[in-house]
């Protein structure tokens, strides 16, 4: 298990104080000028040999997605640094956590992550509904500038450094990073086509790197502890310590930090209470927020929390929200449900998404009423076919794989249903 | 030029090409309903899908994936069709099935795209989506329930159109496409929204229900609506015109056409002049064509050529023109003119009345001064050509004359003459941008031209454009542009005053002086009729406009959709009007009527079939010998160098929706000047 | 639209001066960036909601076609372009607060305020509406209060909490169980140090 002295997010709770003298008694801010001093190459580099993969779902190696970044500047395209706190993926409630009781960590992030790719400006793209949690950030990134660890001289590194706090107003999408780039620029949150990549043309036509919360917060505490510290953690190319959200049929729903490849059982035990009524009550876990399939119990037993185990299982570690789901669940109500989420949240704009969402949302209905035919299992399965993969963003994706996954391991209990409906209905009608 | 294989077919295209156009040069035909060419690329509705390597194993946009060196295409694997199969699925679940009742039916792409790609059947059982319709005023009917979100019309309106109102709300499968308010759109371009929306959720509202494509015949010919020469398909069921729909001509209107292009033809079934009229005691009578030209011979015969004048209106074929012209001459009248507005033009080099540049040429340029001219409402068409030139960008816009909205960023320099005269004598600072300019515009408009300083105008036009450098070999910026389609034609054709003739001032203030006894007005309803005083006055001409209400004698002619006719365009192009259907009742084409008028006058006109006159044209201007084509025009003098009046330029158009005999008997147009400029609520009394 | 619409609107100073604040964050040029954070200021404003003259005013404050800013409108879910209650009430019923009881909360916002899901009550004073996940999903089941989260909600709390507002009091924030914010409720599993020196 992690040790204490090896977390990064040590005011993950808010016990402390999130203020600029708390802060720095946890050790932020100290002497990043010295971090900044070592130079661009240096910290890419630093943060591309800890393994760092991005924090916010595809898991895209960090420091290879910096590295993508011009290496020269051009005056009149700007590089920008986009920081995705639209946290909405349904399970994941970490980033909230960093940024109202930790939001220094993501500042100073900011500044160094900023640096390193050439960017003076960076964006902060919180969701609408954490308002409180967009006041405190405000007011931390305030002290920074009162404090002159940003602005126009950050840290006295001689390098001008803004971040600006741009709250959203309620669309998922807008996590969707070229979505962020649309709605930064004052349009709707619909993702664009790619090519062009955002670090070619992204925030405003510039080059332009997105990163989550948690991926940027941490490149302070990496540069300053070395990679290889960071490195130590978990299993080869699934590194580094990671906030796991631990929700649902659990008895102590929490937020915890712990290293990566922990094994989702032991997560669960040790920090959450274990599953309500006893691990052998499992029923089912979505181990990376609501985008990735859920597993069935038999596969929670052994598996490990990171990225590649958990796409061997033919799931993913998504943002590491773990839902935990006990026997008493309705599990096809509980994927419909999900189903009903992204029909709410697709754009509207491609075609698949905007008329698939609904269609999947509608069967799904149905199949928690029983009330459809056997063939329509293979159709829906059908349909989250022609959706995934055929879509202008990973949204239709995600759509797509909570239904595989209820179809992969609960097609039983589905079929279950029609044939136990239609049999009631015979009945009735005998 | 990227090399890349397509279907395992190599060809070699442009760089900066995206697959589903190397397709195309390739000869696959890729589906799509987005997509379209002169539109930015949404990508939206994945119809185009194709299977790229190298590429991710999932299908790629070939509208959004620009072409690469050594790439491979593949347009009909399991995987293509599976996707197409899927999206058409898509595509149709929302759609509703009434193509029987839609207009749309036998000209829909989604129609014609299913039959081709989809599986015919669907696996649909839930309940369809209704969506409500919008009201986007007298033009666009809206169905939106049959809406397929490619947001064509969107991207149209705001990218070609410069009319930001359209947009999609709402999202996921809640958006719908529209402007949000109930407004029309107050573009003067936006019925080619109905062309580009590939479904029947925008369709025509005044050809509602009117027929069915496979009902129709259809004839490609020449718009007379303004003097741009839009190419038109003019689509008729037995004697009717049902639509107008533009015809692909990049040189001109490319695929667009404007609303009054498009709508003005229902005019042409009210007011027409289907018989001979022949003024009785004070009042007009119906005639038979030997009445009328009795009547007409009995005035003319032995009159002193010098009190007979003529006047060709704004819509008149050069064939009638040229007629016209030839039997003035053997009247011995040397009082001739084809510029009603009195516009100061013509005499000097045909450099001096042509817009030089061309259509397509504006888009080579950087720089433009528009001078008295509106031509947002002049010539709709121009005006897109000179957006899609500045979307571009690295082009600058100044304006001489009233400040209105054209679409595009304009820096208002001055109302006046005042302003040309510091451009003309360097002291304007607009001057500079021009003189930097590559390829520098001058566009001088109808609003400058016809007022008495219109020489001493057009002068100083001229000094702008030698002096700022808009002449070289190469380049020719200097243009003026009509807005009648018979004015070009008539200048090329000389019809000006003779040796001691008169103008079109000169003849009102002859006639209502007595000096002048005679007028024949070709289709001339533009005038003051009041100052024709007694004269006696023959109209020639299809409605019963302002002419024929003033006329002793009213000749029947046959409008534009009825006859094989020549027109030249301001750019000097000539082009061919085909006859789509025949002039109702004894309406004749003019120079017929003309020809066979020569003869009881004691002048009979050297040609008998249209070949010769058209060969008598081609002896007066080349140009009728180089039909399609914008011949170009030496530099030379024209203008009278002179005092300009203080007087600010006007704007020529007060109503874009009526501006003629047509447009003016078009209950259409009349719904659009209500309804999108709030003109006439007064004068109907069936209004709402 | 039958919605009954102002004839005018303008900022208040004060908002005025937010206005400027916003629009100064973005690059020159840029200033339809701060779209989201004027519509925000504009709704508080009018009570929740944006009349058409505030959408136009806005747009034409941003030098942006009224259309891209009704667009914006209806896509983003936080702002209404119809009146609502002075307070609203959003209920998470996402699937991580709906495996924790989030259809009772429903339940009870329906019976403490008497009115259906999507609708507001005649006084005026609550708009109810179900809302997607709000990203608090270990303090489920959740209740988004005007600009408050209520955490760790069953029932009866969620009466309490409702209560509280009809007296017009304001209930505190965060987790209703006492727990500390997102920790185990029982006691901390890591980060066990008590200050935070120790704690670094």
């Amino acid at each position: 298990m992690l040790q204490d002295k090896d977390r990064i997010f040590t005011n993950l709770y808010g016990v402390h104080d999130w203020r600029l003298d708390g802060a720095r008694s946890r050790g932020d801010w100290d002497d990043t000028r010295a971090i900044l001093g070592k130079g661009r190459e240096w910290i890419v580099e630093e943060v591309k040999q800890s393994g760092l993969r991005g924090r916010g779902g595809a898991g895209f190696p960090a420091g290879m997605k910096w590295s993508f970044m011009p290496k020269e500047v051009d005056e009149k395209r700007p590089h920008y640094l986009v920081v995705n706190a639209d946290e909405s993926e349904p399970g994941t409630c970490k980033d909230r956590d960093i940024i109202r009781h930790d939001p220094h960590k993501l500042v100073e992030g900011c500044l160094v992550a900023g640096f390193a790719m050439g960017v003076h400006t960076a964006f902060i793209y919180i969701r609408g509904e954490f308002v409180r949690e967009a006041q405190v950030l405000q007011a931390a990134v305030d002290e920074a500038y009162e404090a002159g660890l940003l602005g126009k001289d950050a840290c006295g590194s001689g390098w001008a450094m803004d971040v600006v706090v741009h709250r959203g107003a309620g669309a998922y999408i807008c996590g969707e990073e070229t979505a962020m780039l649309e709605s930064l620029e004052g349009k709707k949150g619909q993702p664009r086509i790619k090519p062009p990549f955002p670090a070619a043309m992204g925030l405003y036509g510039c080059p332009t790197t997105i990163n989550n919360v948690e991926t940027i917060a941490v490149a302070p505490a990496i540069c300053r502890r070395g990679a290889s510290w960071f490195a130590g953690f978990g299993r080869e190319n699934n590194t580094g310590t990671k906030v796991f959200c631990i929700s649902g049929h659990v008895n102590n729903p929490c937020n915890v930090e712990e290293e990566m490849s922990i094994p989702l059982k032991e997560l669960i035990e040790k920090h959450a209470g274990g599953v309500r009524g006893g691990w052998n009550n499992l029923k089912a876990v979505i181990p990376g927020g609501a985008s990735v399939p859920l597993l069935p119990k038999s596969t929670c037993d052994s598996v490990l929390m990171d990225f590649d185990a958990l796409r061997e299982v033919k799931s993913g570690l998504g943002t590491a929200a773990v839902i935990v789901m006990d026997k008493s669940t309705d599990v096809v109500a509980a994927i419909a449900r999900l189903s009903k989420f992204y029909m709410h949240e697709s754009c509207g704009q491609c075609t698949p998404c905007r008329e698939g969402t609904g269609w999947m949302w509608r069967v799904m209905e149905r199949l928690v009423r029983g009330d459809a035919e056997i063939a329509e299992i293979d159709a829906l399965l059908d349909v989250t076919k022609q959706v995934e993969g055929h879509t202008i963003c990973a949204l239709g994706d995600a759509a797509a794989w909570p239904i595989q996954g209820l179809v992969r391991h609960f097609r039983d209990e589905i079929e279950q249903r029609i044939v136990d409906r239609k049999t009631h209905s015979r009945i009735q009608a005998a | 030029m990227p090399k890349l294989k397509i279907d395992g077919k190599e060809i070699e295209v442009p760089a900066g090409l995206n697959v589903l156009q190397a397709c195309e040069l390739a000869g696959v035909e890729i589906p799509r309903f987005c997509y379209h060419e002169r539109l930015s690329v949404a990508g939206n509705c994945r119809m185009c899908l194709v299977e790229l390597k190298p590429g991710p194993p999932k299908p790629a946009a070939s509208c959004a994936m620009p072409v690469a060196e050594g790439q491979e295409v593949f347009t009909n694997t399991p995987m293509v069709r599976k996707a197409r199969e899927g999206v058409m699925e898509f595509l149709l679940i929302n759609h509703p099935l009434d193509c029987p009742i839609c207009d749309q039916g036998g000209e829909c792409d989604l129609q014609d795209q299913s039959m081709a790609y989809g599986v015919g059947r669907s696996r649909f059982d839930e309940n369809k989506r209704a969506v409500k319709d919008k009201d986007l005023g007298p033009l666009v009917e809206t169905h939106m329930t049959r809406c397929i979100h490619c947001t064509r019309c969107i991207r149209f309106s705001t990218e070609v159109a410069g009319v930001e109102e359209m947009g999609a709300t709402g999202r996921g499968e809640h958006m719908e496409v529209g402007t949000y308010i109930e407004k029309c759109l107050t573009s003067e371009l936006s019925a080619n929204i109905i062309d580009l929306c590939p479904v029947g959720a925008l369709t025509s509202k005044p050809y509602a229900f009117a027929a069915r494509p496979w009902e129709l015949a259809r004839t490609e010919t020449v718009d007379v609506m303004d003097a741009v020469g839009s190419n038109i398909r003019v689509d008729t069921r037995g004697t009717a015109v049902m639509r107008v729909l533009p015809v692909l001509n990049e040189d001109i209107n490319e695929e667009w056409i404007s609303d009054k292009t498009r709508y003005a033809c229902d005019g042409l079934r009210r007011q027409r002049l289907d018989t001979p009229f022949v003024r009785r005691d004070g009042a007009l009578s119906p005639a038979n064509w030997d009445e009328a030209f009795a009547a007409i011979v009995s005035r003319l015969r032995g009159m002193d050529g010098a009190k007979i004048a003529a006047i060709a209106g704004d819509l008149a074929d050069a064939e009638a023109m040229c007629a016209l012209k030839d039997l003035m001459e053997g009247l011995g009248s040397p009082n001739v003119d084809c510029r009603q507005d009195g516009a100061a033009l013509g005499g000097g080099a045909r450099s001096g009345w042509l817009f030089n540049t061309t259509i397509a040429g504006i888009e080579n340029a950087d720089a433009v001064l528009i001078v008295g001219s509106d031509p947002r409402r002049e010539a709709p068409i121009i005006n897109a050509r000179i957006r899609k030139r500045w979307l571009r960008g690295g082009f600058k816009a100044g304006v001489v004359g009233p400040n209105i909205d054209l679409t595009y960023s304009t820096e208002h320099l001055g109302a006046g003459p005042q302003t040309l005269k510091e451009i003309a004598d360097g002291s304007h600072p607009f001057c500079g941008t021009l003189k930097a300019a590559e390829k520098p515009m001058i566009v001088v408009g109808q609003g400058a031209l016809a007022r008495a300083d219109g020489a001493a105008v057009l002068a100083a036009a001229r000094k702008i454009a030698e002096d700022c450098g808009a002449v070289t070999d190469d380049w020719n910026g200097f243009n003026v542009l009509h807005r009648a389609a018979a004015r070009v034609g008539g200048l090329e054709l000389g019809l000006l005053p003779g040796m001691g003739g008169r103008d079109v001032a000169s003849i009102l203030d002859g006639a209502s002086k007595g000096e002048i006894d005679a007028v024949y007005l070709l289709g001339a309803d533009e005038i003051p009729m009041e100052r024709l005083g007694k004269a006696f006055v023959i109209y020639q001409g299809h409605h019963g406009d302002a002419g024929a209400h003033r006329a002793d004698v009213i000749l029947p002619g046959a409008a534009y959709t009825e006859k094989n006719a020549t027109y030249v365009n301001t750019e000097g192009r000539a082009q061919r009007g085909r006859r789509a259907v025949f002039p109702p009742g004894e309406a004749r084409e003019d120079w017929t009527i003309l020809r066979a008028l020569s003869d009881p006058l004691g002048c009979k006109l050297p040609y008998d079939d249209i070949f010769a006159l058209r060969r008598r044209m081609a002896g007066i201007s080349p140009v009728f010998d180089e039909i399609g084509l914008a011949v170009p025009a030496e530099w030379g003098a024209f203008g009278t160098a002179g005092a300009m009046d203080d007087a600010s330029f006007a704007t020529p158009i007060a109503n874009f929706y009526m501006t003629d005999p047509v447009s003016r008997a078009s209950e259409t147009m009349a719904a659009c000047s209500r309804a999108v400029l709030g003109l006439g609520r007064e004068a109907t009394g069936t209004d709402g | 639209m039958n919605v009954e619409q102002a004839a005018s609107f303008a900022f208040t100073p004060e908002n005025e001066a937010e206005a400027d604040k916003a629009v100064a964050r973005y690059p020159e040029g840029r200033q339809a960036s701060a779209v989201l954070a004027l519509l925000d200021i504009a709704q508080r404003q009018c009570g929740g909601w944006l009349p058409r003259v505030a959408m136009d005013h806005v747009a034409e404050r941003l030098s942006m076609a009224p259309i891209r800013v009704y667009e914006v409108v209806t896509f983003y879910e936080m702002y209404y372009d119809r009146p609502r209650g002075t307070h609203e009430v959003r209920v998470c019923t996402t699937t991580p607060c709906w495996l924790r009881g989030s259809a009772d909360l429903v339940k009870t916002c329906e019976a403490e305020l008497g009115i259906r899901v999507g609708e507001t009550t005649e006084d005026g004073q609550y708009s109810l509406s179900e809302f997607e996940c709000l990203g608090a999903c270990v303090n489920a089941p959740i209740v988004w209060i005007d600009d408050d989260y209520y955490e760790d909600l069953d029932p009866e709390k969620l009466k309490a909490v409702l209560d509280a507002f009809k007296r017009g009091e304001a209930p505190k924030p965060g987790s209703q169980s006492g727990r500390q914010t997102s920790a185990p409720a029982p006691g901390l599993t890591t980060l066990t140090a008590k200050t935070a020196k120790e704690a670094r």
